[in-house]
């Protein structure tokens, strides 16, 4: 046993012996209460294979977000600036194929997710989680020992250092030391200062994730995000390793890129919904009811839904990337024109 | 190499916490208790009343913070926009028929500020207790109100269907371990909403009909900030028009106040 699992041991059982009386003393009614809160977790079996329904979202999260659209994102003009360079043929670099995503991924692809759990032989509780079971995102382990987050001087990775504690029946994660990565597809980051809470609720067959990403580089507010997974043990995961091909000959160093205010295409998304562009450029205010009630005040739809409108709600749905479920739909890919936005897909549309 | 005394002590250590989890595991579950994993069960013994009985506050003034399906909730989206929601062909067709003038004309401009199309509008929720089994919920969008209905409550008979239809709300929290004083303080709210009028999921028209169901699990979130926030993971049954269960979630952030409540009616645009 390592002195991490002991201390861990050690630690529970303190909890344990007030749970059960066997310290209590008059007035510690409120620990009490806090160690059974923290036993109750024990109750709750993660473990599976959960499907991503994609009802929420589905055009930025299966075949991506369009060039330009920040919307709904706390995002800083740091990060605008960041998105506005970015261009998605960057992607196709072979040393850039197999970067992976960020373990806040979880709550903004498409894919599906694998849970295991390491238990403890001896007292059965989970020691650790691993969340897997798509390409492209960061193997995620989340310690349950209560071991300490390492020094800010450890090194970073896509994964970045998880540990969790049961609040009820809620599984509390934090996350530290994550590398930079991309929050959206279409460029829009997150930076290696970045932090992450997660909460993992389990109703019945249903899992909830709601992730809470702060970040002093990019995001004015911390950035809440949900995603709702069904346990569904015929779904597709599958491992998928990245190998890195040449699919674009470039010349060597060249990155694809927009310099600032190169980028032509900023604008098509908001032209697209008819939204004004500081609506599409996001910002913490624009998340508010505040700001709904002044868009609407002036707001008018188009006539007619341009691209996206009838997306699929499944992986298998979603996998050819058009979108468009029936005959009649509008195409996914609009006609070249001047209100034409581009979904800034990348990476398969993953 | 390690010494035989620390070894001693390592092996006290862990006779010890065994036997305190032991104990504990045992409390932890309660007596016979065998709860289906990730599946609350009611508290034993039951509080009086719901009010008394609820693990968490929830009363209070919340704020939706529109981070997800912006577009489609800031604003209405345009007609035929019907990305994410598993919609069957009956309900394409109505949606592709959707005017909001006739709506108007109609006195029907609260057909998206139904149940399961209010709580998604951008705005506020005024969270009270009416009185001890019955929880408030006011929206300032659209200024509707639900009530959620704890215990054996009955809709009065002969009552026609609603807006915000009847709702039956639960506490789930987990079985109270052997020795406990009390119920323990954790869990979450369950509220299932039927005799539901028909509606629109999304205000560009989208249906759910009269036999649409809506189920919701409440959870209180807390970040060590000291903010906190509830999420809601809905859940919509209609076998009139969806092909499926659609299952979104939502967050809402506790403000320390009303003061910036501000109630709105219905739009049909």
């Amino acid at each position: 046993m390592t002195r991490a699992a002991l201390r861990g041991l050690v630690a529970a059982a303190v909890a344990a012996a007030v749970a059960t009386g066997v310290a209590r003393p008059a007035a510690a009614q409120g620990q009490v209460e806090a160690a059974q809160a923290a036993l109750q977790g024990r109750s709750v079996d993660l473990s599976g294979t959960w499907a991503n329904r994609l009802h929420e979202d589905s055009i930025e999260r299966a075949p991506g977000p369009h060039i330009g659209d920040y919307t709904g994102l706390p995002i800083n003009d740091e990060a605008r600036a960041v998105a506005d360079a970015y261009q998605v043929s960057m992607q196709n670099m072979p040393e850039r194929q197999c970067i992976l995503y960020t373990s806040q991924y979880i709550v903004m692809g498409p894919q599906n997710l694998r849970i295991e759990q390491e238990l403890d032989p001896i007292s059965g509780a989970v020691r650790e989680f691993h969340l897997s079971g798509t390409v492209d995102r960061a193997p995620h382990v989340i310690y349950m020992d209560g071991r300490p987050h390492p020094s800010a001087s450890a090194p970073h990775t896509p994964g970045g250092f998880s540990t969790g504690v049961w609040e009820g029946q809620q599984l509390k994660v934090r996350t530290t030391h994550l590398k930079a990565g991309m929050v959206w597809r279409n460029g829009v980051p997150h930076s290696d200062r970045a932090t992450m809470t997660e909460y993992y609720i389990r109703h019945g067959n249903l899992l909830t994730v709601t992730m809470i990403l702060e970040d002093p580089v990019y995001w004015e507010e911390p950035f809440i995000r949900n995603a709702t997974f069904e346990l569904d043990a015929n779904t597709r995961v599958l491992p998928e390793p990245c190998e890195p091909q040449v699919e674009i000959p470039r010349a060597a160093g060249e990155v694809p890129h927009y310099l600032p205010g190169a980028n032509l295409y900023l604008s098509d998304y908001a032209k697209m919904y008819n939204l004004p562009l500081d609506a599409a450029r996001g910002g913490a205010a624009t998340t508010y009811p505040e700001y709904a009630k002044k868009l609407r005040a002036g707001y008018t739809a188009p006539g007619k839904c341009p691209v996206y409108c009838c997306t699929g709600t499944t992986i298998a749905a979603m996998g050819n990337n058009q979108g468009a479920c029936r005959e009649d739909d509008a195409p996914a890919t609009p006609a070249p024109g001047p209100a034409a936005a581009t979904p800034a897909q990348g990476r398969q549309g993953r | 190499m390690r010494s035989s005394k620390v070894r001693v002590v390592h092996r006290f250590a862990v006779a010890t916490a065994l036997a305190a989890l032991a104990t504990a595991g045992v409390a932890a579950q309660g007596r016979g208790a065998q709860a289906p994993a990730g599946t609350a069960q009611p508290a034993a013994p039951a509080a009086p009343t719901a009010k008394a009985g609820a693990p968490f506050d929830i009363t209070g003034t919340w704020v939706s913070v529109v981070t997800e399906d912006w577009r489609w909730r800031m604003v209405t989206p345009p007609k035929g926009d019907y990305a994410s929601i598993p919609l069957n062909m009956a309900a394409k067709k109505v949606g592709d028929a959707w005017d909001p003038a006739k709506d108007e004309a109609a006195g029907d401009q609260c057909k998206g500020y139904g149940a399961p199309g209010v709580m998604r509008q951008p705005g506020r929720l005024r969270i009270t207790w009416q009185d001890d089994n019955t929880l408030k919920v006011e929206t300032d969008a659209g200024t509707q109100t639900r009530l959620l209905h704890f215990g054996d409550w009955k809709a009065a008979e002969g009552s026609q269907p609603s807006r915000q239809g009847d709702t039956v709300a639960q506490w789930e929290t987990p079985p109270a371990g052997r020795g406990a004083a009390a119920p323990p303080r954790i869990g979450n709210l369950k509220t299932v909403t039927t005799r539901l009028q028909p509606g629109y999921l999304r205000k560009n028209g989208v249906p759910y009909s009269e036999k649409a169901t809506l189920t919701e699990y409440w959870d209180l979130l807390r970040q060590p900030s000291g903010d906190q926030w509830i999420v809601i993971t809905t859940i919509v049954e209609d076998p009139t028009y969806l092909t499926r269960t659609w299952i979104t979630s939502l967050n809402f952030k506790r403000e320390p106040n009303g003061a910036k409540w501000d109630p709105s009616p219905c739009s049909a645009r």
